[in-house]
């Protein structure tokens, strides 16, 4: 899928990366756009050499990092050269237009697009420092990992126990009944979702409700014990009651994971991250601690968008 | 129809027409407070009795504003989740409008004591003595409320600055009061009432610099209250 030339990891890469950003956002160009309050409009920049990324996108010791991600969907180039860190144990919400790419970056962080056939993913990527997009890279461990939770709840057809019980089994984490049995309820229990399942564990898991699917579906995605959790739009099918669950549950979780969420709800991207990074049109525009980003955001795009002025 | 900050529009349009609506009553109600502080000092120096009745009693008006801005603030901030600049200005508002409130009652408890000396029938020079200062603070406030309308930091710095200046103006206005008092004794009464109008005009003052800082707020999204005036401009330029 990639040509190893493209996909190779650089451990002293990150400082200069920080270095040449850092020095990029003070340009005088950059400052004489903001003071005019011009709107600077990304869709006159076409060449890549021509945009940075404003704000913070790196940090110190980062659980996954990401260096010059382009990904392309055939001949379209979905992402332009992005590079952003994960730090470890914090919430970053990925926030921007449908079509920015924040959900394919996504992706890349556990090579989800690795089944797309059609798409090319170029760049540096790694997990506690180790190339993720190596030859030797499994990519089932990968996903063990980094697990995800997606849009829809899509739990597999089967009981709510053998839901939550599939991912330890084909990673041989538990070695009898009993151990199985503890892994399947503290997964429910930390999802939030045992009391509400403990006497029906074996009824389909397809028979509850939105809100219990997706929480079951969260469940599932930590009773591997990943390090990292994934989630593209985990409430938008879910009710307000549902979606504070989830957040709370995000909140909870945070304290032994580390989470990286696209949302389309800013107020939700504001409530549960602790970062939160703009993509615009296949760019990484802003990435700054929330609170700045939500009060004081620094490159007009970020501001417009959040602010609901959609050009 | 021009944006509240220039940029775009928002989107909803009923969204950019509420935010617009809450700017203009702002506007309006900064209108009718500078109106009100410019009657004040009015009906202080000239003792003419009628507009310092009509001062004294007009901060209803202002009381009856602040209320429906309020409403407006609060229900924006709950149908619409603003961000950024909008959260700013509704923010800055919300406080932009206790400010004005207090300008209305200050000016009001100069009408009050207006009436009072206009009542007396020795009307002297030192009635007259605030003039400078009142008329000060009226151009601070209008300034205030004009940065506000432009969202224009360097007017508002340019506002902030001559506080000082007013600052000065009321020790001295104190310090020659307490002369005219050692002069005549029998006139303490009518003195300290001028002096409590000299206070009450610093006070407004005041508050237009509160003002002033809520539009550096609003625009540069720097909370500059409570520094020093050096400090603020400091944080402007960098």
């Amino acid at each position: 899928m990639q040509g190893s030339d493209t996909v190779k990891f650089m451990p002293s890469a990150a400082g200069e990366v920080n270095m040449k950003s850092d020095d990029r956002s003070r340009s005088p160009a950059a400052q004489a756009g903001a003071k005019e309050g011009k709107t600077l409009d990304i869709r006159d920049h076409t060449d890549v050499t021509d945009y940075q990324t404003i704000g913070s996108p790196f940090v110190d010791n980062p659980k996954m990092s990401a260096r010059n991600v382009n990904v392309f969907y055939g001949d379209k180039q979905a992402i332009l050269d992005v590079s952003l860190d994960i730090g470890r144990n914090e919430v970053i919400a990925m926030i921007g237009p449908s079509g920015c790419g924040k959900s394919t970056f996504l992706r890349t962080l556990n090579r989800m697009n690795d089944i797309i056939p059609i798409c090319r993913v170029q760049g540096d990527f790694s997990l506690d420092g180790d190339n993720i997009y190596g030859a030797e890279q499994d990519t089932v461990l990968l996903r063990a990992r980094v697990g995800m939770v997606f849009q829809k709840p899509n739990p597999f057809p089967k009981s709510i126990y053998e839901n939550v019980a599939y991912g330890p089994r084909i990673h041989g984490l538990a070695h009898n009944k009993t151990e199985m049995d503890e892994i399947v309820e503290n997964s429910l229990r930390r999802a939030s979702l045992f009391s509400e399942v403990k006497d029906q564990l074996d009824k389909p898991g397809t028979g509850l409700s939105g809100g219990q699917q997706q929480r079951l579906c969260i469940a599932r995605a930590i009773a591997v014990s990943p390090e990292v959790i994934l989630m593209d739009e985990p409430c938008s099918a879910l009710d307000p009651i549902a979606t504070a669950r989830i957040e709370e549950l995000i909140d909870e979780l945070k304290e032994n994971y580390t989470i990286a969420i696209v949302t389309h709800s800013m107020q939700q991207a504001a409530r549960v991250s602790e970062r939160t990074a703009y993509f615009h049109l296949g760019k990484l525009i802003e990435v700054g601690d929330t609170k700045q980003v939500f009060t004081m955001p620094k490159h007009e795009l970020t501001e417009n968008y959040i602010t609901g002025r959609f050009g | 129809m021009k944006n509240i900050i220039g940029g775009e529009q928002h989107t909803s349009q009923s969204y950019n027409a509420e935010l617009e609506a809450l700017r203009r009553s702002v506007l309006a109600m900064g209108g009718l407070v500078e109106q009100q502080c410019q009657s004040a000092v009015e009906a202080l120096i000239s003792g003419n009795e009628e507009l310092a009745g009509k001062v004294a009693g007009s901060d209803y008006a202002v009381n009856k504003l602040e209320l429906e801005i309020s409403a407006q603030c609060t229900d924006i901030l709950a149908r619409r989740q603003p961000a950024a600049r909008d959260l700013r200005m509704v923010v800055g508002i919300i406080r932009m409008v206790a400010n004005l409130e207090r300008v209305g009652d200050e000016a009001a408890k100069v009408g009050r004591m207006a009436l009072k000396l206009s009542d007396m029938r020795d009307k002297q020079t030192y009635q007259s003595e605030p003039q400078h200062l009142g008329e000060g603070v009226t151009a601070m406030l209008q300034g205030a409320l004009d940065a506000f309308a432009r969202l224009d930091v360097d007017t508002a710095l340019d506002i902030i600055a001559r506080d000082k200046e007013i600052d000065r103006e009321f020790k001295t206005l104190t310090r020659l009061l307490m002369t005219h008092m050692m002069e005549q004794p029998q006139r303490v009464k009518n003195m300290l009432r001028v002096n409590s109008c000299a206070r009450a005009l610093e006070r407004i003052g005041d508050h237009a610099v509160n003002l002033c800082e809520e539009v550096i707020y609003l625009v540069e999204g720097n909370d500059v209250r409570h520094l020093s005036f050096e400090e603020i401009k400091r944080r402007h330029q960098s």
